[in-house]
């Protein structure tokens, strides 16, 4: 049975109808077409699902969308500017190569707006923390922890 | 997929009744393990009662001693002052576990009523002497957490039953812990093997223990035990934890009385460790083989112990030497 849930979904109050057996995966990208967020392993192994619930980045793979009522969900298609410019993580990334086949990267930039939004100057220890849940199988790392540093200086 | 209805009680009381309403319903917290469970079709619920809307579930009071509501979140625990000073090995535990995003929305009730042999935050509540405060449908009960586990996946509770809180009582400045997860790497893994201990320790007046130079050396174990030996440190109480050795997590008894009332010395050390070895059953498994497990308990026992009184003596050190131990 289809149930009625509103939340805040990139800035804008949105309202739709859900199964109760959803993830917020599973709502973001097959109903609402907000395909940027990817699901890698759907068992919260890869983060490459990552959204930011109330600041906090979480595995949407894992999160009941029944869960989500009256909460703040960002997306990586949340996190550029009105104008449509691109965020600084986006920028960081693209200047320093992080991107390979690109597949992990919505996930590594979502981890890594939460832990900037947290804190300003975070060190190398902290964002290999904030990034320890997100797998790349380029295994690029260095150039993503180096993008992650770059976007938190540019700040 | 069979559907499953979602409920979001606002109280224990309206989450226990509709369990015991429903045919098949299954309670749910973070969900970091079940809708794993349900993905991999472990589990066919008709319903999910869910327990993360239960207002005053995920609070953390150090008032008097330490209680911690089932639903806190890893993240919560771990960013705790208090914990982080005073409970080291609860501290090690909840940083270690999964990854942000799983630390971020899993539970310390999740984590200990799944009843994973390698439940990370359990060998830490063992040594802490965490007690469960259940409730249920004939009212609410207390249990030891060391009465709590019956196997893998298995413990006390009754149909029904919810774990609303965990006490612990209040540890002074002479008592330290640890909790070590032996993993292959340190992110999104689980443990090899995980050993907790607690121990208070006295000194003799005069003593130069608390000198920092003590443990601030690239010495061996054995060579730092012995200078604490010369300085007559004493065991006053202790407490030993063993996940992932045995169907579940573990408390190692006889080392804990070995140890207790002695003056701490490399051949005291080496026999804990050994006795250790001795009460843990592992076995052989995609993550390591129970003759290494048994060796690992001789090394790892050592270490959390040693690394609890480094914090006795050392509370101040930001992140012990992770070198060493």
């Amino acid at each position: 049975m289809k149930r009625e849930l509103t939340f805040i979904l990139n800035g804008e109050a949105v309202t739709t109808e859900v199964d109760p057996q959803w993830t917020l995966l599973y709502l973001l990208r097959e109903v609402l077409e907000l395909t940027g967020t990817k699901e890698g392993c759907g068992y919260g192994e890869c983060g490459a699902c990552t959204v930011i619930i109330d600041g906090q980045a979480v595995n949407s793979c894992l999160f009941p969308v029944m869960e989500v009522e009256g909460k703040r969900v960002t997306t990586i298609e949340g996190i550029t500017s009105k104008d449509g410019s691109m965020h600084p993580l986006q920028t960081a990334f693209i200047n320093e190569g992080a991107v390979q086949c690109g597949f992990c990267t919505p996930g590594m930039i979502m981890s890594a707006k939460a832990l900037l939004d947290a804190k300003d100057k975070p060190t190398e220890d902290e964002i290999k923390e904030a990034i320890e849940g997100n797998l790349c199988r380029c295994t690029g790392y260095v150039k993503i922890i180096d993008a992650i540093k770059s976007a938190a200086g540019g700040r | 997929m069979r559907g499953y209805e979602y409920f979001k009680p606002k109280t224990i009381e309206e989450a226990i009744k509709l369990m015991g309403s429903i045919e098949g319903a299954q309670y749910i917290a973070g969900g970091t393990d079940v809708m794993v469970m349900l993905r991999q079709k472990k589990i066919a619920p008709r319903c999910m009662i869910s327990l993360r809307n239960i207002s005053d579930l995920s609070y953390i009071d150090t008032n008097d001693g330490l209680r911690i509501g089932s639903a806190a979140t890893h993240s919560a625990i771990e960013e705790n002052e208090y914990i982080k000073r005073r409970y080291c090995a609860l501290n090690d535990a909840t940083t270690h576990l999964g990854s942000r995003q799983i630390r971020n929305v899993a539970t310390i009730g999740g984590n200990i009523c799944n009843a994973a042999p390698s439940a990370d935050t359990a060998c830490p509540l063992l040594v802490l002497d965490a007690r469960a405060i259940i409730v249920g449908p004939k009212g609410s009960r207390e249990l030891a957490l060391d009465d709590f586990f019956l196997g893998p996946g298995k413990t006390a509770l009754e149909k029904g039953e919810i774990v609303k809180e965990f006490v612990m009582p209040r540890f002074d400045e002479s008592t330290g812990s640890a909790y070590i997860k032996h993993t292959r790497r340190q992110a999104m893994d689980l443990p090899i093997l995980g050993i907790a201990a607690r121990i208070t320790i006295s000194v003799k007046s005069g003593s130069e223990v608390r000198c920092k130079d003590m443990f601030c050396t690239i010495d061996s174990i054995s060579n730092i035990l012995s200078r604490l030996k010369e300085e007559g440190m004493r065991c006053v109480d202790a407490r030993i934890a063993m996940g992932v050795v045995a169907p579940r997590p573990i408390r190692a008894k006889k080392a804990e009385a070995a140890l207790t009332g002695k003056i701490i010395s490399p051949e005291l050390f080496e026999e804990i460790g050994d006795i250790a070895a001795g009460e843990a059953q592992p076995r052989d498994s995609i993550r390591g083989e129970a003759w290494y497990r048994r060796e690992m308990i001789r090394v790892l026992v050592k270490r959390a112990l040693i690394k609890s009184i480094d914090r006795v003596i050392r509370p101040d050190e930001a992140i012990y030497p992770e070198r060493l131990w």
